[in-house]
């Protein structure tokens, strides 16, 4: 206050209403301040923000301020909590024992899960379906996993585990290879079989160069890697909706980027428009947001259909008028068991020339080769300072050496993928089919798809009423009346209410009567009322 | 500013706008309503500091813009319009400062850049300040010896590595391990999935580890620490190794421009690990060698202190127990009086006892969970990092371990472990290794008996050449003074010997000043590379530069 009483002094007296005064004081005490000098004016502005600032939290704190941190994903909160917390530890009495505080990104994700997806999860691991041990468990349709093929990787483990790991001479160079330090980023011989697996799988016609590869402990990371690498704190990503509900977390929890979904429509089979994109992040920039790269998923989760060639070059085009990064997560791009084939981003850019390094390619070996508990995740990216820079952050996620030996002569053995490839297609085809045959009967219609290890199912018919209260009702009768744990659309952030994602990878073919009937029951109950 | 006209409005009551010039009015309604707003008074605070703030800001950004033009103006119509892609300009010490000035730029950027411009896409500021920030001596030593390392017979002129933590003393024991039974664990692994409902190596796991696993770890921390402490499984939580463990626990503790005051020398890699994504700072609590380098309470509360009045929450302090890479351990009584100054501070203590398992020394090792198994009063606040990579000479298994006493904050670290899991085949092999209680305990003890054996080798071998290294009771380091060789005591004369001892004598070491050391000439020498054959070729190379630097002095 001391600062701001020698203010009067430097302007000239005005008996004039306050407002007036004030804007004649602003204005040119800005320029003051911008050009040549003088703190005291430039002060009363940011106060008088200040005020407001305080006053609008004031009036939307909850009853217990105390407990309720503010969350850190808006940029304004952010400068509010600053000063608060400050003053609060300056003025705090010296020897109170209070219980030591966690810090408020954690307060936030200590608490109960709140999204559908989680608790449904978390409901499943306390009381699995077995079909002779819990007949009566419920069934895990919400998590997109892949064991139609197990056997396979268990045949292929078991007769070459020892080669791949100590070597088929043995020796100290095996030992030290895998105890040892070794790049966060993965090994060598990693990357080289990674991208010689990558072409055979999503790309084809492509190569992709073992140099543009990071590895990662699985795609959770990658893609929180690359969410650091792009963009900053209160910046934002465009994702076309539906999206995998687990971005939330993945993206936003500790880089605090935002996501700006972009709703699609059933009748465009949820494929994105660019005039959406457009609007979106028309939007965002009104908003005051900077958008920094668009997200998507190619084939797409939770819909499984495949993004045609166009989109992607439109895409391409839209990020360039943009200036923006396109990050394209192709972690589904080896389960194409429709006939529709699947374009990798890596096979448009290779025909381009010039300005690819704005494109990241996400991928990873838990849906494709049904391995989620090895944990390897890959960045490929066309630009040298995001490889750079992710390169060293790998150092809080990196892949364990033996794993990677594993996975070093299963991914180099072309005979093993070939016969996995051929052999998952196969069984995934017929697991769908007979899946989305069962829910026809029932009258649910799913939506077009192609790839995944999931159907897009329309159960809108079955909701009480067409809102977002209606869907999660329907939801919650599955999952505790017909023991079913399906993903509801709202938790993919769709905005048509009664669409639900049942992941079928996981079933045998016994176990699709049981699902359909269980369906059924709660079908019934839900026709009756309406 | 239209905003602010209804503002006098509402409270003209109150003011008479009669005879005050404009400021002091303004100050009129601005001052009693601060007061209002924050319920019982603390105007002070509640615009002084903003104010402050929003100078100093308004002065960062005047000083680091470099273009001539118009000044950012918020109230001016017609801003000149920017090409090119300008770059903010990121600094890492200021991580709250340029949070708050890259909003409004990057806003006003991208609101006035022409549509097309198709310049090259930038990158996060955060990471380029990574990718722009000069490499420490530290890391540029360890790439060195990637390009050229020393090979008894293959490469005998190559860099000796003197400067990487990692324990090769007892890899033959592991090595037969392995070989007797690492296929019976894995096989083993991927066939359970098909008889119970118990995971396989395949599927997917819980983030935070496996139950067996936290059950064999907490069994194994037990062990080692040689004290009857036990851990309870549930307060584990398991992450590839013991950086993003530490990582993690930062996130968790304080927010982006919250610090941690870290007793120094500490670990070169702390910063990275602890600063780079969470925006956290780390506060050096300077220690001097006539302490023998342990931690003062007056100089925590001194460093805590100075760190308030500069505005920055502290929010824990982490230390290292045996501490790296000085080597000394911390005594009962300054565990506790760290503790006093925790709950007296109200702040978290992060204790990592990576090296809990590599003591050799007489003294006795005493684990922050001995010390609150006793006085739990306070357990909230202590959080324990650790991890098998040192401890079992397997730093490829990527392997850490949180452990807390603090329900909120293992919740949140539970979620977080889905960025950095530990592999389920590595979780099997680690769960069979561990319940092999006979090999644990011939491991440890071996391991703990070479580690001496090489530690009185390699500071006996220093000593002859007339360099003093402190006493050491744990870890991979001898911590030796070299003040008697640098040319000017100074941290260039440090940086100077260094350079000498990676070019001309080819050792790779770590000098003081990368692990913040304050007192110059201190050197940090690895020798759990080395076999005892290696120890005499390193002792001549240092004599051959001790010698040239004694002539010029």
């Amino acid at each position: 206050m001391t600062q701001t009483q020698t203010r009067p002094t430097t302007e000239p007296e005005r008996p004039k209403p306050t407002a007036a005064t004030a804007m004649r004081l602003i204005v040119p005490l800005q320029g003051v301040v911008q050009g040549r000098g003088g703190l005291i004016l430039g002060s009363l502005i940011p106060c008088a923000l200040f005020y407001f600032l305080q006053f609008y939290l004031k009036r939307h704190r909850s009853p217990n301020p105390s407990s309720d941190p503010p969350s850190p994903s808006t940029p304004s909160s952010n400068l509010a909590d600053l000063p608060r917390t400050s003053s609060r530890s300056n003025l705090s009495s010296r020897g109170s024992f209070g219980p030591v505080r966690v810090s408020s990104r954690a307060g936030s994700l200590a608490k109960a899960d709140d999204s559908t997806y989680y608790i449904g999860l978390n409901k499943v691991k306390e009381d699995p379906y077995h079909r002779t041990n819990n007949p009566n468990g419920i069934i895990q349709l919400g998590l997109s996993e892949n064991t139609l093929c197990l056997d396979l990787i268990e045949k292929w483990v078991s007769e070459n585990l020892t080669d791949s790991i100590m070597g088929s001479d043995g020796g100290d160079l095996s030992i030290s290879g895998i105890a040892a330090y070794k790049p966060f980023d993965g090994m060598t011989e990693m990357k080289v079989a990674m991208a010689s697996f990558m072409s055979r799988v999503i790309g084809k016609a492509v190569s992709f160069d073992p140099s543009q590869i990071v590895l990662t402990a699985g795609a959770t990371p990658a893609i929180e890697i690359l969410s650091f690498c792009l963009a900053d704190h209160g910046n934002a990503f465009l994702v076309p909706t539906p999206y995998y509900p687990g971005f939330d977390r993945d993206i936003r929890s500790r880089t605090g980027v935002e996501l700006i979904p972009v709703h699609c429509r059933s009748t465009d089979n949820f494929v994105f428009s660019i005039t959406a994109l457009d609007q979106a992040f028309n939007q965002a920039r009104k908003r005051g947001v900077k958008v920094r790269a668009i997200l998507i998923c190619n084939p797409a989760n939770p819909v499984g259909n495949i993004l045609p060639r166009e989109t992607l070059y439109d895409v391409l085009d839209f990020a360039r008028e943009k200036n923006i990064h396109i990050i394209c997560d192709e972690i589904y791009g080896g389960s194409i068991f429709g006939s529709e084939e699947f374009v990798s981003m890596a096979e448009i850019l290779d025909s381009e020339e010039g300005d690819k390094d704005r494109v990241h390619i996400i991928y990873g070996l838990s849906k494709d080769l049904s391995l989620p508990g090895f944990r390897a995740g890959v960045i490929y990216s066309y630009n040298d300072s995001v490889l750079a820079a992710a390169k060293k952050l790998t150092r809080f996620s990196s892949m364990s050496t033996l794993t990677q030996r594993l996975l070093i002569s299963m991914l180099s053995d072309t005979r093993f993928t070939q016969e996995y490839f051929e052999t998952n297609k196969r069984r995934v085809k017929e697991i769908y089919d007979s899946f989305v045959a069962g829910l026809k009967q029932l009258g649910i219609r799913c939506s077009e798809s192609n790839a995944g290890l999931y159907c897009w199912a329309d159960m809108s018919a079955l909701i009480p009423t067409y809102s977002e209260k209606g869907e999660l009702e329907l939801w919650d009768k599955l999952l505790n009346i017909a023991k079913i744990n399906v993903t509801p659309g709202s938790a993919c952030h769709c905005i048509e209410p009664g669409w639900f994602r049942c992941c079928f990878a996981t079933l045998s073919q016994e176990d699709i009567p049981v699902v359909i009937e269980r369906i059924q029951k709660v079908a019934e109950t839900c026709k009756f009322p309406s | 500013m239209t905003r602010t006209l209804p503002r006098p409005h509402k409270l003209s009551n109150s003011t008479s706008p009669t005879n005050s010039s404009g400021g002091g009015t303004a100050m009129r309604v601005i001052v009693p309503l601060q007061g209002v707003v924050q319920g019982r008074g603390g105007l002070f605070l509640g615009s002084v500091i903003p104010c402050a703030l929003f100078y100093f800001l308004q002065l960062y950004l005047k000083r680091f813009r470099n273009d001539p033009g118009d000044p950012k103006d918020p109230n001016s119509s017609s801003p000149p319009p920017r090409t090119g892609s300008p770059n903010t300009s990121p600094s890492n010490s200021a991580g709250k400062l340029t949070e708050l000035s890259g909003f409004p730029r990057s806003l006003s950027r991208s609101l006035l850049s022409p549509r097309n411009t198709g310049g090259p896409v930038s990158v996060s500021s955060r990471v380029s300040s990574i990718l722009k920030s000069g490499e420490s001596p530290f890391y540029l030593g360890l790439k060195r010896v990637e390009d050229d390392p020393y090979h008894e017979v293959g490469n005998s002129g190559g860099i000796i590595q003197l400067g990487l933590a990692e324990n090769k003393l007892s890899l033959d024991l592991v090595e037969d391990w392995l070989d007797q039974n690492a296929r019976e664990a894995l096989v083993g692994g991927v066939a359970n999935c098909e008889e119970s409902n118990s995971s396989g190596i395949a599927s997917y796991q819980a983030f935070d580890g496996l139950m067996e696993l936290k059950v064999a770890v907490a069994g194994f921390m037990s062990q080692v620490m040689e004290k009857e402490i036990s851990f309870n499984p549930s307060q584990i939580v398991l992450t590839a190794g013991a950086i993003p463990a530490i990582e993690i626990l930062s996130f968790c503790l304080a927010d982006s421009g919250n610090a941690f005051l870290v007793p120094t020398p500490y670990h070169p890699g702390l910063d990275r690990d602890v600063k780079w994504r969470t925006g956290v700072e780390i506060i050096p609590v300077p220690c001097r060698s006539a302490d023998n380098f342990s931690v003062s309470i007056t100089a925590l509360d001194r460093a805590f202190n100075q760190a308030r009045k500069r505005g920055i929450r502290v929010r824990g302090i982490i230390i290292s127990n045996p501490t790296n890479p000085v080597g000394n351990l911390f005594n009962r009584d300054t565990l506790y009086s760290l503790l006093d100054f925790a709950r007296e501070k109200k702040i978290h203590v992060v204790s990592n006892e990576l090296l809990a398992g590599s003591t050799y020394g007489s003294e006795e090792f005493v684990s922050m969970a001995d010390i609150i198994d006793v006085e739990d009063l306070d357990r909230d606040r202590v959080h324990m990092v650790y991890a098998l990579s040192k401890d079992l000479s397997l730093p490829g298994f990527r392997m850490g371990v949180i452990h807390s006493y603090n329900e909120n904050v293992l919740a949140a670290t539970k979620k977080m472990a889905r960025f950095s899991s530990v592999s389920a085949p590595t979780q099997h092999l680690v769960v069979s290794m561990l319940s092999d209680a006979k090999f644990v305990e011939k491991l440890v003890k071996i391991n703990r008996e070479r580690l001496g054996r090489m530690y009185v080798e390699f500071a006996g071998g220093l000593k002859k050449l007339g360099i003093e290294c402190t006493k050491s009771n744990g870890g991979f380091y001898c911590w030796a003074d070299m003040s008697g060789l640098i040319s000017s005591y100074s941290e260039k004369g440090e940086f100077e010997l260094w350079d000498k001892l990676l070019n001309v004598a080819k050792l790779n070491v770590i000098p003081g000043s990368c692990c913040h050391c304050i007192e110059p000439g201190w050197f940090c020498f690895c020798f759990t590379l080395l076999t005892e054959k290696d120890i005499p070729v390193v002792m001549e190379r240092i004599r051959r530069i001790s010698e040239t630097c004694k002539f010029q002095s």
